[in-house]
């Protein structure tokens, strides 16, 4: 695949993400889980481009900066790579191996906003981890129907 | 981050009416900045102060550091600003307007304006006063931005237009800040836009600024949470922290400030528990802060 540059706009990859303002996540936090799971599940593959942030911002209708916000999150988490000059792109082979403490560092803070948002709202232990299973099976079946539906 | 414009202890009164009472504001590089509020909220009037057209009774403002009163040429050759009144020049065809406005921009970019008016499908040879609302709007919004201004001042930008020539604004919108790092300022009745387009909101009613900062912080600190009750109730008692509450009987829903724990205790003595919670959207802020509802996009 060549890129043009220069007059022509680098148009990177086609990313359906749908943003939705009631669901009370913030919006780049929308953003970088639909693309970490489109990269998780091959719906976008090593090396392909994300699209311009102009380019993104402009289709989701988003402040720049909020593609900025996730662009920046995806790239610390290792799952994309700036490319020098301009672009942002799928990076090699995963997240790139933390050390073991920052890896757990990362994790812990998740669960705890976790366990302390089911604590608010009544969640035992049990019911929680049910919970997260549920969700997980029900990702995973989904993830398989779209990679079936776009090789399809 | 630097700050652009900085308002400080706003106050206007047109003879005994108070357009705005101590309105502090700040816009910093690189953001977007919503301006929300009803119809006479003050949202227009502290654009014409950030422009210079109007004198603060009380209060500073700053542009760039420079008062725009006592400096008004430089601080406007910085700043582009189109009104939902898109006033223009009626007698002049589009290309005497863009030449016309160069003259006063020494950062003019004629090429920049071309490729917008080409973008646009806009004939330079069209006089403006032919113009539909629409095109009057692109028209505007290629007068506001081709001398690549610093900060891009756009009042009630998509008042009145179809989906098409909003998208040409927000377009414009992303444009300024995603490719020139440069700040924008625009004030909406469609919260939905406002929401998804702002770094930053600032609130303002009767004059007022009822609520200011970044988006996630504004959506973070409010709440919708279901109540249901062991018996019907006619009216739902105020509730510390809560802003509204609608709903009948048994069920009821709040918007509120307060943690989901202390709604919890708050409704415990009326015999209520929570139901499902989630962070309030601007369009419900708004209208608890507020109190009335308006339009929303129909494009959304």
């Amino acid at each position: 695949m060549y890129h043009y540059t220069g007059t022509l706009e680098q148009s990177g990859a086609p990313v359906d993400i749908k943003i939705n303002l009631a669901d009370g996540v913030p919006l780049y936090r929308q953003i970088v889980n639909q693309i970490r799971y489109r990269v998780a599940s091959g719906l976008l593959e090593v090396g392909e481009d994300l699209p311009p942030i102009r380019t993104l911002a402009l289709q989701l209708k988003v402040t720049p900066n909020t593609i900025v916000k996730a662009y920046g999150e995806l790239e610390a988490a290792g799952i994309v790579r700036k490319r020098h000059g301009a672009g942002t792109f799928v990076a090699d082979g995963g997240p790139p191996r933390l050390a073991d403490r920052e890896r757990k560092r990362i994790i812990e803070e998740r669960i705890d906003a976790l366990l302390s948002e089911a604590h608010h709202l009544d969640f035992s232990l049990d019911e929680l981890v049910k919970a997260i299973r549920r969700r997980q099976a029900l990702m995973a079946s989904k993830t398989a129907v779209d990679k079936a539906s776009s090789e399809g | 981050m630097t700050n652009i414009v900085e308002v400080q202890g706003l106050s206007r009164q047109f003879g005994a009416t108070i357009a705005l009472d101590a309105v502090d504001f700040r816009a910093t590089e690189g953001r977007v900045h919503g301006l929300v509020g009803v119809n006479g909220a003050g949202k227009t009037t502290l654009i014409k102060h950030l422009l210079g057209l109007l004198r603060p009774t009380r209060g500073s403002v700053r542009v760039f550091g420079l008062d725009p009163v006592r400096d008004p040429v430089g601080v406007l050759r910085r700043v582009g600003y189109l009104s939902e009144y898109r006033e223009l020049p009626e007698w002049m065809r589009i290309d005497e307007l863009l030449r016309y406005t160069q003259a006063y921009y020494p950062t003019w970019d004629m090429a920049y304006a071309r490729e917008l008016l080409d973008t646009f499908g806009l004939d330079g040879k069209r006089k403006v006063a032919g113009l539909s609302q629409g095109m009057r709007a692109q028209t505007g919004l290629v007068v506001a931005v081709a001398h690549r201004p610093e900060v891009l001042l756009l009042d009630e930008p998509s008042s009145g237009l179809d989906a098409v020539v909003r998208q040409d604004i927000l377009d414009a919108i992303v444009r300024t800040v995603a490719d020139d790092g440069r700040t924008v300022i625009f004030s909406s009745h469609l919260l939905d836009e406002v929401e998804r387009m702002s770094d930053h909101v600032t609130m303002i009613h009767d004059g007022k600024v009822v609520l200011n900062g970044s988006v996630e912080d504004i959506r973070g600190t409010h709440s919708v949470t279901g109540l249901t009750f062991a018996q019907r109730l006619e009216r739902l008692p105020k509730i510390d922290g809560t802003l509204t509450a609608t709903g009948s009987g048994r069920t009821w829903s709040v918007v509120h400030k307060t943690s989901v724990e202390e709604l919890r205790s708050a409704v415990a003595p009326l015999g209520g528990e929570l139901a499902e919670s989630r962070s309030a959207t601007l369009e419900e802020i708004f209208v608890a802060r507020v109190g009335r509802a308006t339009q929303r996009s129909e494009a959304a």
